[in-house]
């Protein structure tokens, strides 16, 4: 098992390299680079650029390199901890992202923790009661939360906070917090602020995820090994945690890896749409000024969380099924 | 007489399915007596495994028990005032819950999927003590790892932190019934407890539970469909039909004087040994094939001289090791891999069925797939005679394996997972047509109309899907489309043991006849023995890989000399009271581990015997010396 550990934690290196040669390379393709966009904006303001400086620029920039030097430029500051300098706020890339990042954790770890929340004892009881009138309705809102844009959500719901609660519009915190270093009162403000934005990014997350645990437990509902386990005098709600529920909990486990990544940046729009301190709309504005070191660190971030997710729950797969422990490998 | 433990009155269960009430079981009325054994005979369908689950109250829950009664006494219950109506008791109730693993408990057909895959024996059985008596933990622990050691596993202590998927199928089973056994239940009802097992180790199980019956003084309900398990085990016999009881009584009366003509077709639908030379068996619902002469027309016949060139098939010295996975970029270390078919050779004549049989995992499939290419063996060659012209099997490429193709076709096991869902019964007929480029749409139409008459179906349901076709017929499907390029060499792996009694027989018999006008050659793999011996002409007996004997058929039956063949011939159950299994000479799982085998016979490093000749077609696996011993 220890060898597996660090076997998997080895393979994780060649793969974020991997990633980190298509990240850079993708953030390469448009063609110039973040100064062309530049004078362009400039020159389409009217204003223009001292050629000596743009040229000064691009040298400290080091944009004038080849793409393989600048690549491994990039990648061995990383590595020191420093993600490179932010063209667009001229600030050091860790300062731009920092707070950010952090707020985004917190609004993602919220948003998978409702949608398991939510999901699990509605799957549980969509299963157990395959096409009574509660799966139908259920059913018929799971539906209804996977075809709704969650724009649209953030906007009704950002309506209805104002109207009702007099929550403030936009933001994960109060104006007058902004900026400010943390406080009982600020925190209380981004817990006030936090669940639209948890309920609509975990929507559709949910609705998909009460699909996939209904489907699984009722595969797993009608195992033989369910009957034995009635057949021994289990009472049918022991028996259905022990077992099935065990069971389906596999693909449960399995989707962190997935989860993640996909709550941090599918939020995006949501986070444009309710502007919210994260990190969404700053990738989506830095892809497109071509702030090259900014979107870089964001996609690097993006792509070690998927990995360790998915090593996150490769792990918890093996703890908590003893066939993936036990004969991984061996069998076949 | 003893006492009545369980008595079942005009028991009707109903099913709520979409298009109406299906009565499942209409009125079954039967008792059984404190440790007796009555089995609960019929084919599928017949309600037999309902009426045992509503014994336990465990129906799935579209049945409901519509009326009768089930009364269970056992001295216990009602603080032995009297019996319990069952079928009163709430499902899922305190009471029936009592009852349920506790005085009366069952084992299933199978035993990988009714054990949970996450949790440990020691959990699963320790789990059933738990529910049923007040003790601690490690108590039911200790409880359990006796009852393991009770149904005889090698090492109990460690057993009882094996997951079950770490144990073989003999071994899962004996897991189940520790875990139903460990309560001591008054009754204990076994749903099919071995059809999923090999002859051997169903030996070996039942006569654990005939053991552990006459220890633990309990009743068994067995519910099966094969009557040699009903012949060696029952002292009372239920047969039951489409939900009803056909006829009961004592086993001697039944086998011996069978009244009812259910029972006495039964009876004669099942391959038994001892057949009369040219006997055929009969089929409850018998089909006529017929035919054909579209097929035969494009077919060449043999030039005369044609089979002098060698026979129909040859294979020699074949040898395939599957590889153990290579773990990951690190660590990866060259795997010892599994010997799954090991120096097999022989030969099979035009004409002929030759029979392949075996155990689960003894590399008979391997085999049938290395013959058709769709596996490539790691050494060794086989050659197939086409007209005269030896061709080289494992050598073909492009065109000339297309062509191979054509000569020799595959009929698979399972007639639910080999037709696609998706295709109607006339593109799964067709579609061998169509890739080979025969006929236009026109012809290739007449064709399949054919050879749904040929294996006796009825030609205006080649819109239909499969599903709407019973596992007998579906089979029948696979076999027309194996027929539709008019192929030499049928490879049968396992053609019927997925089917129902009454069905093998239709099935087989169907198989006979085409080879008879059609003038086949098949290669027989069953698990079977006496469906072998009633369709082959020569039998090859394979065990971990190797052909340990292999003989004309009435010459392995009437002198079987491999230690293995004669534990195979020994395990076979027949549906006959007076040929009871000898089930006290049963090595347990040692007939097939060739290094146990006795001398001359034994595969080890040392000795690594090979085929020897001992005269009119008779070979096995033996060193030199057996030659002698066997003439002296």
């Amino acid at each position: 098992m220890l060898g597996y550990v660090i076997r998997r934690i080895l393979i994780m290196i060649p793969t974020l390299l991997a990633i980190s040669v298509i990240t850079f390379v993708i953030i390469q393709l448009p063609p110039g680079d973040y100064l062309t966009t530049l004078v362009n904006e400039m020159q389409s303001r009217g204003e223009s650029m001292d050629q000596g400086r743009l040229a000064m620029l691009r040298e400290t920039y080091g944009l004038d390199r080849p793409m393989y030097e600048q690549y491994a430029l990039w990648l061995a500051g990383m590595l020191r901890g420093d993600f490179g300098y932010s063209f667009e706020y001229n600030l050091p890339v860790s300062d731009v992202v920092g707070d950010r990042l952090s707020l985004t954790a917190i609004v993602s770890f919220a948003t998978i923790l409702f949608i398991w929340v939510v999901s699990f004892p509605i799957g549980i009881y969509s299963a157990t009661r395959q096409y009574s009138l509660g799966d139908y309705v259920l059913t018929f809102l799971g539906f209804l939360g996977l075809a709704t844009p969650s724009f649209l959500l953030a906007l009704v719901m950002l309506y209805f906070a104002n109207v009702w609660f007099g929550t403030s519009i936009g933001g994960l915190m109060d104006p007058r917090y902004i900026g400010q270093p943390w406080s009982w009162g600020k925190a209380m403000s981004v817990f006030e602020h936090m669940w639209i934005p948890v309920i609509v990014i975990g929507t559709a997350g949910t609705a998909a995820m009460i699909r996939r645990l209904r489907a699984n437990l009722l595969d797993e509902l009608h195992k033989p090994y369910v009957v034995t386990a009635r057949a021994k005098g289990l009472p049918p709600g022991r028996a259905l945690v022990k077992y099935p529920l065990r069971v389906a909990l596999n693909p449960f486990v399995s989707d962190i890896g997935n989860l993640l990544p996909q709550v941090v940046s599918g939020a995006a729009i949501v986070s444009v749409v309710m502007s919210l301190p994260t990190t969404g709309p700053m990738l989506l504005q830095a892809l497109r000024s071509q702030d090259m070191y900014l979107a870089g660190s964001f996609l690097m971030f993006l792509a070690v969380l998927t990995v360790i997710g998915v090593f996150l729950s490769d792990l918890a797969l093996a703890a908590l099924d003893p066939r993936i422990r036990l004969s991984g490998g061996a069998s076949r | 007489m003893s006492r009545t433990l369980l008595r079942v009155e005009d028991l009707k269960v109903d099913f709520q399915v979409p298009g109406g009430v299906v009565h499942a079981v209409r009125g079954v009325s039967f008792r059984v007596r404190a440790g007796s054994t009555v089995a609960l005979v019929g084919e599928s369908g017949s309600g037999k495994s309902v009426a045992a689950q509503s014994i336990l109250r465990i129906l799935p829950r579209n049945a409901t028990i519509a009326d009768g009664k089930i009364l269970f006494d056992d001295g216990i219950v009602n603080e032995g005032a009297g019996p319990v109506d069952i079928a009163g008791l709430k499902a899922d109730g305190t009471a029936m819950r009592a009852l349920r693993g506790g005085r009366i408990s069952i084992i299933f057909q199978e035993p990988m999927t009714s054990l949970s895959p996450l949790h440990t024996v020691g959990d699963q059985v320790s789990e059933a003590v738990r529910l049923h008596q007040r003790v601690t933990a490690r108590q039911a622990r200790v409880q359990a790892e006796d009852m393991l050691r009770r149904v005889r596993f090698p090492d109990p202590k460690r057993a009882l932190d094996t997951y079950p998927f770490e144990l073989s199928g003999g071994l899962r089973q004996r897991a189940m019934i520790a875990m139903a056994l460990v309560c001591r239940p008054a009754l204990l009802i076994a749903d099919e407890p071995t059809t999923a097992l090999d002859v051997t180790i169903q030996a070996q199980i039942l006569k654990l539970i005939k053991d552990l019956q006459a220890d633990l003084g309990m009743a068994v309900l067995l519910i099966t469909h094969d009557l040699g398990v009903v012949a060696n085990l029952a002292d009372e016999v239920v047969v039951m039909h489409r939900g009803r009881v056909m006829e009961s009584g004592t086993r001697e009366d039944i086998f011996a004087d069978p009244r009812h003509p259910y029972l006495k077709a039964l009876l004669r639908a099942v391959p038994r040994f001892h057949m009369a030379p040219g006997e055929r068996l009969v089929p409850i619902r018998s089909i006529t094939s017929e035919g054909g002469s579209l097929l035969e027309k494009d077919h060449q016949p043999w030039p005369p001289g044609a089979d002098a060139a060698g026979p129909l098939l040859e294979v020699e010295g074949v040898r395939k090791r599957y590889g153990a996975r290579k773990a990951g970029w690190f660590g990866a270390k060259a795997g010892a891999g599994t010997l799954a078919v090991d120096d097999v050779s022989f030969a099979i004549a035009r004409g002929e069925c030759v029979g392949l049989v075996g155990e689960s995992g003894c590399g008979k499939t391997t085999l049938s797939k290395i013959l058709m290419r769709a596996l490539t063996p790691d050494a060794g060659s086989v050659r197939f005679n086409d007209h005269g012209r030896i061709v080289d099997v494992l050598g073909l490429e492009g065109a000339a394996l297309t062509a191979f193709r054509r000569k020799v076709q595959f009929v698979f096991q399972d007639p639910f997972g080999s037709l696609n869902p998706r295709m109607t019964v006339f593109d799964i007929i067709a579609e061998p047509l169509v890739i080979h480029g025969i006929g236009d749409e026109a012809e290739r139409a007449e064709r399949v109309k054919e050879l749904m008459g040929l294996v006796g179906l009825d030609a205006r349901h080649l819109r239909r899907y499969p599903h709407s076709f019973s596992g007998g017929q579906r089979q029948r499907i696979g076999i027309a489309r194996a027929l539709a390029l008019r192929p030499e060499l049928l490879l049968l792996d396992e053609p019927v043991s997925a089917l129902d009694v009454s069905i093998q027989a239709q099935v087989l018999n169907l198989l006979k006849d085409l080879k008879e006008r059609l003038g086949l050659t098949y290669l027989f793999v069953s698990h079977n023995l006496a469906v072998v011996d009633y369709m082959a002409d020569r039998i090859l007996v394979m065990c971990r890989g190797r052909i340990v004997e292999s003989a004309p058929r009435e010459a392995l039956f009437r002198n079987p000399v491999h230690p293995y063949t004669r534990a195979l011939l020994a395990a076979v159950p027949e549906p006959d009271p007076s040929r009871p299994l000898s089930l006290t000479d049963l090595e347990e799982g040692r007939a097939s581990d060739p290094a146990r085998w006795p001398a001359p016979f034994t595969i080890d490093e040392d000795h690594q015997p090979h085929l020897v000749d001992l005269g009119g077609g008779h070979c096995v696996r033996a060193d030199a010396s057996i030659r002698v011993r066997e003439v002296a």
